[in-house]
C-alpha cells in the first residue's frame, strides 16, 4: 500500500509555490536564498516521485547530482551574501540595485 | 638620359613623401635642406637632359620614356609616358631653376613658421606635379600634373588656413580653375576621339591629316583646351582667382602664381600647336583674349593699392602677352616671354616678400614709402631691376621678349592687337613705376608700427634674389630680338614639326616681310615704355600731374565690374540654390535622420525602465516567462 503519486506531486507544487513566493516577496537575501533551495528541493521531490512511478532509477540519480550541485551553489551563494554584508552592512536585496537601467 | 628624365619629377616627389611622413619631427634646418636638395638635384637632372639633347642632331632631339603601362583597356592603351624634347627640356630647366631659387628663399622666408615642414612638403609636391606636367608625353599624364599643380596651388594659397581670407581664396582658386578644367577634360576626350591616342608626338605628326584646316572639329578641340588654359593661366574671364591667391605665402606667389603654374596654359598650347594651326579661328580667339586680358589687367594694376595684388594683375597682364604671342603663332616668342617673365616676376615677388619680411607682413603700398628704399637698399635695387625688365627697358630680359612679341604681332598683320599690346606696354611701365615709387619712394608716408627698424632680409633670402636679378639682366640673351634667336632655333625642331606649310596670317608666313618693318614696332614699343616710365615718375614721385578722372578710377577700381558680374550671375544664384538646399536638408533629410535616431532613443528609454535593478523583478520575469512557456506547451494546438 503506497501513497499515490498525486500527493507527492501536490506537496511538491506547494513547496515550489512557497519558494517562488518567498523569492518574490522577501527582502532578506538569506530568506530568498532559502526559498530558492526550497524550489530546488520541490523539483527534486518531483523527480523522485516520477522515478518511483516509472520504476527506473535515472530520476533518483539525477537528484543526487542536483543535491551535490546545490551544495556547491550554497557555498558560493552564502559567500556572496557574506561579502555583500561586509561591504554594505545589510543583506536587504532591495538595496542592491546597481544594475538599474 | 632616360634615368635623368624620370628623376626630374621623381626627386621632388620623393622629397614630398619623406617630408610629409617625417618632416614634422625633424628640425627646420634638415627639412629645408632636404626640400632644397631634391629640387636642386632635379635642376641638375634637367641640365643633364638639356645637355644630352643638345648633343644630338637637331632633328632627332626626342626622348620618350614609358615608365609603365598605365591604362590598358582593350584597344585603349595609355602608357605613363615622359617626353623630353627641346621644348619640355627648356621649360623643365626654367621650372626647376626658378623653383630651386625660390625653395632656398623660402627657407629664410618661412623660418619660424609652425607649418614649416608642411610648407616644404607641399612645395616639393608642387614641383613634382609641375615637372610632370612639363615632361608629360601624352595628355593623360599632363592632366595628372595639371590637376596636381591645381591641388598644390589650393593647398599653398590656403596655407595659413586659420585666416578666413586665405581659406576662401584657396577654395576660390580651386573652383574657378575647375571651371576651365571641365573644358580641358572635354578637349582631351575630343582629341582621343579624333586621334585615337593622346600621345603628343603622334598628335603633332598626324594633325595635318586628321584635322581639316579651319573645320569645326579642330576649332572645337582648340577652344576647349584653351578654356583649360584660360582657367589655369588666369585669363579673362576666369582671372578672378589670381589676385585673391596672393593670400598665400609670398614665395608661393612667386613660384606658382607668377613663374610656373600659371604659365602651364601657354606651355600646353605650344605643346599642341599643331592642333591650333589647324584652327585659325581658335588662334584668333587666343590672341584676342590675350590682348584684351593684357590691357585689362594692366589697367586694374594701375589703381591697386596692395603691392602683391599689383604684381598679381601684372602677372595676368603678362600672361595675356604670352597668349597674344601664341595666338599669332609666334610659339618661341611666347616661350621666350614665359621664361623672362619667370625670371623678372619671381624677382619682383621675392623683393616684395623682402619688403613684407621687413614690415611684418604689410602689403599696403599706402603705408610704405617713408624712405624704405634707403633702409632696404638691396631689396629696392632688386625690385627696380625687375620693374625695369617688366617695363621693357633694354638691355634687361623683358625688353627682348616683349619686343619680340610685339614685333611678331605686327609682322603677322594683326595691327589692332599690336596697338593694344603697345598701349599695354605703356600702362605696364606706368603702374610698375607707381608701385616702386609708392613702396620705396621718398614720400614720407605715416608708418603704422614704430617697431624695429626695417632692414634687408638675411643672406639666404638675398642670394636667390640676386641670382634672379642676374638672370633678369642677362636672360635676354637666350632669345635676342629675332624670332630665330638662340631660343627660337633651339625650339625649332618642336614648333616646326606641326607646320606642314606656312599658314596664312601667321608669323611664319610673314617672316619674309619682317626686314626693315621690324624696326618700326621696336622703336614704338621702346618709346611707349619709356614714356610710361617717365609719366609714372612725374605723377607719383614728383606729383606734377594729378590723377585721372574719378569716374575712370572707379571703373578701374571695380575691375570693370567683372567681379560684380560674377557675383550677380554665378555667386548669387548659387547661394540662393544653396539656401534652398540647406532648408531642404534641415527640414527633410535631417529630420528623417534625426527622427530615426529619436525613435530608437525613445524606444531605448522605454525599455530601460524594465531594468529596475531589483532582484524580485527579474525573478518575476523568469517566473512569468516559465509560466507562459508552460502554458504554451500545455494548450499547444
Amino acid at each position: 500500500m503506497s501513497v499515490p503519486a498525486a500527493y507527492y506531486l501536490s506537496l511538491s507544487a506547494l513547496l515550489f509555490t512557497l519558494g517562488a513566493a518567498g523569492v518574490l516577496v522577501r527582502r532578506s537575501a538569506l530568506i530568498v536564498f532559502m526559498s530558492v533551495e526550497l524550489m530546488l528541493n520541490a523539483v527534486n521531490l518531483t523527480l523522485v516521485t516520477f522515478a518511483r512511478l516509472r520504476g527506473a532509477v535515472d530520476g533518483q540519480v539525477l537528484v543526487f547530482f542536483v543535491l551535490v550541485v546545490a551544495a556547491a551553489e550554497v557555498v558560493v551563494g552564502l559567500a556572496i551574501i557574506v561579502d555583500v554584508f561586509r561591504s554594505r552592512e545589510t543583506v536587504d536585496i532591495d538595496d542592491a540595485d546597481l544594475l538599474r537601467g | 638620359m632616360t634615368a635623368a628624365v624620370v628623376l626630374i619629377p621623381l626627386l621632388p616627389l620623393a622629397g614630398w613623401a619623406v617630408l610629409g611622413a617625417w618632416g614634422g619631427r625633424w628640425p627646420a634646418r634638415v627639412v629645408g635642406t632636404v626640400a632644397c636638395a631634391t629640387v636642386i638635384a632635379a635642376f641638375g637632372a634637367a641640365v643633364a637632359v638639356l645637355r644630352g639633347l643638345a648633343a644630338m642632331p637637331p632633328e632627332s632631339r626626342l626622348v620618350t620614356v614609358d615608365v609603365y603601362r598605365w591604362i590598358a583597356a582593350g584597344p585603349v592603351v595609355i602608357p605613363f609616358r615622359l617626353l623630353a624634347d627641346p621644348l619640355s627640356a627648356a621649360m623643365a630647366l626654367v621650372v626647376a631653376g626658378v623653383g630651386a631659387l625660390i625653395h632656398v628663399y623660402s627657407a629664410g622666408y618661412m623660418a619660424g613658421d609652425r607649418g614649416f615642414a608642411r610648407y616644404f612638403a607641399y612645395l616639393n609636391l608642387f614641383m613634382a606635379a609641375m615637372l610632370l606636367l612639363v615632361l608629360a608625353g601624352n595628355l593623360a599624364v599632363m592632366f595628372i600634373g595639371w590637376e596636381g599643380v591645381g591641388l598644390c596651388s589650393y593647398l599653398l594659397i590656403a596655407f595659413w588656413f586659420e585666416r578666413p581670407a586665405a581659406a576662401r581664396a584657396g577654395v576660390k582658386a580651386f573652383i574657378v580653375t575647375r571651371l576651365g578644367d571641365v573644358g580641358f577634360l572635354l578637349g582631351i576626350f575630343a582629341v582621343f576621339g579624333v586621334f585615337g591616342t593622346l600621345d603628343f608626338t603622334t598628335i603633332t605628326r598626324e594633325a595635318a591629316q586628321r584635322l581639316a584646316l579651319g573645320a569645326a572639329v579642330p576649332t572645337a578641340i582648340a577652344l576647349l583646351l584653351f578654356l583649360g588654359a584660360v582657367g589655369k593661366s588666369a585669363q579673362l574671364p576666369l582671372y578672378v582667382w589670381l589676385p585673391d591667391a596672393m593670400e598665400g605665402p609670398t614665395p608661393v606667389s612667386a613660384l606658382i602664381h607668377a613663374a610656373t603654374m600659371v604659365t602651364a596654359g601657354v606651355y600646353m598650347i605650344v605643346r599642341l600647336h599643331a592642333v591650333y594651326l589647324r584652327a585659325p579661328l581658335a588662334l584668333d580667339v587666343v590672341a584676342v583674349t590675350g590682348a584684351v586680358t593684357a590691357i585689362f589687367a594692366a589697367a586694374a594694376a594701375l589703381v591697386e593699392s596692395d603691392l602683391k595684388r599689383v604684381l598679381a594683375y601684372s602677372t595676368i597682364s603678362q600672361l595675356g602677352y604670352m597668349f597674344l604671342a601664341v595666338g599669332v603663332a609666334a610659339w618661341s616668342a611666347g616661350m621666350f616671354h614665359l621664361t623672362t617673365h619667370a625670371f623678372f616676376k619671381a624677382l619682383l615677388f621675392l623683393a616684395a616678400g623682402a619688403v613684407m619680411h621687413a614690415l611684418g607682413g604689410e602689403t599696403d603700398m599706402r603705408r610704405m614709402g617713408g624712405g624704405l628704399g634707403r633702409r632696404l637698399p638691396r631689396t629696392a635695387a632688386a625690385f627696380a631691376i625687375g620693374a625695369l625688365a617688366l617695363a621693357g627697358v633694354p638691355p634687361l630680359a623683358g625688353f627682348f621678349s616683349k619686343e619680340q612679341i610685339l614685333g611678331e604681332t605686327f609682322a603677322s598683320g594683326h595691327a589692332a592687337l599690336w596697338a593694344v599690346g603697345l598701349l599695354t606696354a605703356g600702362v605696364t611701365a606706368f603702374y610698375i613705376t607707381r608701385a616702386h615709387v609708392l613702396t620705396f619712394g621718398p614720400a614720407a608716408a605715416p608708418r603704422g608700427d614704430a617697431g624695429a627698424v626695417p632692414h634687408d632680409p638675411p643672406g639666404i633670402m638675398l642670394w636667390p634674389t640676386a641670382a634672379l636679378a642676374a638672370l633678369t639682366v642677362a636672360g635676354g640673351a637666350i632669345g635676342t630680338l629675332e624670332i630665330q634667336g638662340p631660343l627660337g632655333r633651339w625650339l625649332r625642331p618642336v614648333v616646326d614639326a606641326g607646320v606642314a606649310q606656312p599658314v596664312p596670317g601667321t608669323a611664319s608666313a610673314s617672316a619674309a616681310a619682317m626686314g626693315t618693318a621690324y624696326w618700326l614696332p621696336l622703336a614704338a614699343g621702346l618709346a611707349v615704355s619709356v614714356a610710361g616710365l617717365i609719366l609714372g615718375w612725374l605723377v607719383y614721385a614728383r606729383g606734377t600731374v594729378r590723377g585721372a578722372a574719378p569716374a575712370l578710377g572707379t571703373l578701374l577700381a571695380r575691375r570693370f565690374y567683372v567681379e560684380a558680374f560674377y557675383d550677380a550671375a554665378v555667386v548669387s544664384p548659387v547661394r540662393t540654390i544653396a539656401a534652398w538646399s540647406a532648408v531642404f536638408d534641415r527640414r527633410v533629410i535631417d529630420r528623417a535622420v534625426t527622427g530615426v535616431a529619436d525613435g530608437l532613443g525613445r524606444g531605448g528609454a522605454a525599455l530601460r525602465r524594465l531594468q529596475s535593478g531589483y532582484l524580485r523583478h527579474y525573478a518575476a520575469f523568469v517566473l512569468v516567462g516559465a509560466i507562459l512557456i508552460l502554458a504554451y506547451w500545455i494548450w499547444r494546438p
